[in-house]
């Protein structure tokens, strides 16, 4: 079927199966390859996506259920060489290290911080609703703790 | 300074072996063993389906060797037709087609046939040879260490004068590293060459399995380390085998083929962390000292041999702990099975016998009624001291630096008893460890191994590090960069860290053991250092480069023979301290904090330093708690994310690290080993921490939830 898609404010017209997974339309139809396969079963949350600002595992999502909608993939979160304050966070605190849940940890993330969902909460109770709005996205490198830090950091950013 | 792949990683340029633009390429797959033992009898392609669309690959096809070549050549890379099948998801027959649906229908319409044989799956059967899978006994190796004691007679009487002995047994399971991105390769033949690329720790290893397998020579396979997304041991050898798939793929087509495993094909097919089993006796005088220690230890290496005999060794050399003890006897085994092989996972083979060590000094801190951190404080090997296999232990130790780190921070240990907030009954408990890892190759391995490394200046005027190290997320790239930056006295952007290409790079040997900071970046800074020398002394065009190969520090002598002798050039220390909650109503147990103090010789990058032992401190703590592989008649039941969980943020508690610096004279700026050591210790520290809150001892790993139910009679 034709689908059209507006991925990171450009729209696309592509023409697939409906059933083929929104991450693949992603990957292979549209050649953005920042949005990673980790598990293909909606537990590692490695090709979490923004599907019209909300976060979705794009490996558990129907081409079908996207015709006309809108999302933001990592890709969509930089502009040349400005960094989302989220990217600029995990950079300068250590948060990624093989880097690969970093494209999902990083739009998950930036939800997070653009909706101000840790805003004007304690530095413990951010940590803590962190942790539970982030528990989508599996990594296995870091212990969380430096990623977590670049969430707050970022939100103290954007204020 | 930020890493230096760090905004390739956050906006998703980096590009995986997946996200390689390879035009024309095709897609791979594998058809694999559905029963643990038997004959391969034949392979039939089913007629009913269109073969012509499709490249087929059995080891008929092979042009070299049939076999992936690592420490010994029993493991084939395809079961040949009449030969063993030795596990279920052996590799029998490979496929590859122009789109993921036909690759996966076309490996769907290969039948293998194989005729059943009874198979193995415990050590013990293993050990009875209820059938044989290797050489006589089952037996890949076994090691001895003795120290204070001619024969298994004096050992004994040694024992027998002993005021008190502690002899329990301990059980450590199985471990899937969980690597988020899932083992990929792709390989392409061009003028006669095969050209290898995929995500792995270890470019030379794979190089050398590959000429054995083609049948040709050095010069004729390339072997390239694409961004990798996580090994932890799990890309160490397991790469060998999916690079010969691609590559007789790719022959067999006449074009590129790239392999992606399915995450359930990963965790189900390739290696895991050695499940294990550590008798250890620990006997003490009358004044508490402790006067003999004897481990036996057994683990299942599966059905064949990779690098268990490594494995094992660096389990027996860990085995008596860092404490002080004049009479020491260390047996190590690991056998064979029928179950997928066993392999290398952060720690490899020392946070087993952690486990068991540190177990045994908790029971005793019992038995004395001593305080357990005062009592691994009186205990504890300190420079002068000798270690199980003999080693005077001199420069580098941070016994007290560790255990005081932890002592400052610690605070009072929480209140006992307590209540939930949905109203349930809760037990809080405080575990302790000391422990410490070997820095770098076992024994005469780094000898052995002689790795090499090469800095360049190039006729561009930039500079070059060409080494096989590779970045899997560790930081070796910017570690590199900042040791090179530092000898040579030039900015680090002025740095180029090249991909490791076998063709490119020299043999720097593997990424493994702890050793990329400590011993390739020495060579690092060696090689810096004596090009600027040789560049201030004469001024050249062109390209300038100098090569520096591994040396062991003076005084530094192992005896394969006998396993006497120094071990490691050094050891990392560490101190670790868990507070637990157990829930009474849902038996679920929380880290409610993890204090670890590691003695790091010197943090060259400490952000970088930080995010390895909070890495590897959550997957001791997942390894003690959740994770969990469960094998039915050899064949791994929770092959997916789902039911094969490790950590998420909410599972993890806050991580205090601190990063403890006894400079390592021989490391580049005193650096030593810190990858693994985090690993090893905690599992051991939460179990002493449940079993500080229930007053009942947990001996095997991991505590999940239906354990500690079970447990609920023992309670007090």
């Amino acid at each position: 079927m034709k689908l059209t898609l507006n991925v990171n404010g450009d729209a696309h017209v592509v023409d697939v199966s409906p059933w083929k997974r929104l991450l693949d339309v992603l990957r292979e139809d549209l050649r953005l390859t920042g949005t990673k396969e980790g598990c293909g079963e909606g537990e590692c949350g490695a090709c979490s996506v923004m599907l019209d600002g909300e976060v979705v595992n794009s490996c558990l999502v129907a081409a079908a259920q996207c015709d006309g909608r809108t999302l933001t993939t990592v890709e969509g979160l930089s502009h040349g060489d400005v960094l989302h304050a989220v990217q600029r966070e995990l950079v300068a605190c250590g948060g990624a290290q093989c880097g690969i849940c970093t494209p999902g940890i990083a739009v998950c993330a930036a939800h997070v911080v653009d909706r101000g969902l840790i805003r004007g909460k304690s530095e413990a109770d951010a940590r803590q609703t962190v942790r539970e709005l982030l528990a989508g996205n599996i990594c296995r490198c870091t212990g969380y703790q430096l990623i977590v830090d670049a969430v707050v950091a970022a939100a103290r950013d954007a204020k | 300074m930020p890493r230096i792949d760090g905004v390739a990683k956050v906006t998703g340029r980096a590009r995986y072996l997946d996200d390689i633009d390879a035009p024309g390429v095709w897609y791979g797959a594998t058809v694999r063993s559905t029963v643990a033992h038997g004959v391969l009898e034949a392979i039939d392609l089913d007629p009913a389906f269109d073969w012509s669309q499709v490249a087929v690959a059995t080891a008929a096809d092979i042009p070299g060797k049939n076999v992936i070549t690592l420490i010994e050549e029993d493991q084939p890379a395809l079961v040949a037709v009449g030969a063993p099948v030795m596990h279920v998801d052996e590799a029998i027959a490979l496929v590859a087609a122009p789109t993921k649906e036909l690759v996966l229908a076309a490996a769907r319409a290969v039948k293998p046939r194989i005729k059943v044989l009874p198979a193995v799956f415990s050590v013990e059967d293993s050990l009875a040879v209820k059938q044989k899978l290797y050489g006589a006994n089952n037996v890949f190796k076994q090691f001895m260490v003795r120290k204070g004691h001619a024969s298994d007679a004096d050992f004994e009487a040694v024992i027998a004068g002993a005021a008190h002995v502690i002899d329990s047994t301990y059980y450590t399971s199985p471990q899937e590293q969980m690597y988020i991105e899932p083992q990929a390769m792709m390989a392409e033949w061009r003028d006669g060459r095969c050209y290898i690329v995929g995500s792995m720790q270890c470019p030379y290893y794979v190089h050398k399995a590959m000429k054995p397998f083609l049948g040709c020579g050095p010069e004729d396979v390339v072997i390239t380390q694409s961004v990798t997304g996580g090994g932890f041991g799990g890309k160490e050898e397991y790469p060998s085998m999916l690079a010969a798939h691609v590559a007789l793929l790719a022959k067999k087509a006449g074009r590129a083929v790239k392999i992606v495993y399915d995450r359930d094909e990963d965790i189900a097919a390739t290696t895991k962390r050695h499940p294990a089993f550590t008798r250890h006796r620990l006997a003490v005088d009358a004044r508490g000292e402790i006067v003999a220690i004897d481990v036996d230890c057994v683990m299942d290496g599966g059905a064949y041999l990779t690098l268990s005999p490594v494995v094992l060794s660096r389990g027996v050399l860990h085995a008596a702990g860092p404490y002080r003890c004049p009479v020491v006897r260390v047996r190590g085994r690991v056998v064979a099975t029928n179950h997928p092989p066993h392999g290398a996972f952060r720690g490899f083979g020392a946070p087993q016998t952690t486990f068991a060590y540190e177990r045994q000094i908790e029971k005793l801190a019992d038995y004395l009624h001593e305080d357990p951190l005062q009592l691994r404080k009186r205990l504890a090997l300190r420079s002068g001291d000798t270690t199980a296999t003999g080693q005077e232990l001199g420069f580098s130790v941070g016994t007290d630096e560790v255990i005081a780190a932890v002592e400052r921070v610690a605070g009072p240990a929480p209140a006992r008893e307590g209540t939930g907030p949905n109203g349930s009954p809760l037990r809080r408990g405080r575990g302790y460890v000391f422990y410490f890892h070997g820095a770098g190759f076992t024994g005469s391995g780094e000898s052995r191994l002689a790795g090499r490394c090469t800095v360049a200046r190039t006729a561009g005027g930039r500079y070059e590090v060409r080494s096989s190290s590779t970045d899997i997320g560790q930081g070796a790239i910017t570690i590199f960069t900042q040791i090179a930056a530092g000898a040579l006295g030039v900015d680090a952007s002025m740095i180029d860290v090249v991909d490791p290409t076998t063709s490119l790079v020299p043999d720097s040997g593997p990424t493994v053991a702890s050793r990329t900071c400590m011993v390739v970046g020495g060579l690092v800074e060696k090689a810096s250092k004596a090009l600027r020398e040789k560049l201030d002394r004469e001024p050249v065009t062109g390209e300038v480069a100098v090569t520096m190969q591994y040396e062991p520090p003076p005084g530094i002598h192992f005896d394969d023979a006998t396993y006497t002798g120094a071990a490691y050039p050094c050891f990392g220390w560490a101190c670790c301290l868990v507070d637990v909650t157990v829930d009474l109503d849902t038996y679920e147990v929380r880290v409610d904090r993890c204090i670890q103090a590691i003695d790091v010789g010197k943090a060259i990058n400490p952000v970088i330093v930080k995010g390895q032992i909070e890495g590897g401190t959550l997957q001791a703590l997942g390894w003690a708690l959740l994770e969990n592989i469960v094998y039915r008649e050899g064949k791994v039941a929770n092959a997916n994310m789902t039911n094969c969980i490790v950590p998420t943020f909410a599972d993890a508690p806050e991580l205090e690290t601190i990063l403890v610096e006894v400079p390592y004279p021989f490391g580049p700026s005193g650096a030593k080993g810190v990858g693994e050591i985090p690993m090893d210790g905690p599992a051991a520290a939460v179990a002493n921490a449940v079993e500080d809150a229930l007053g009942c001892a947990f001996d095997a790993i991991p505590i999940l939830p239906e354990v500690v139910a079970a447990s609920r009679p023992r309670w007090s």
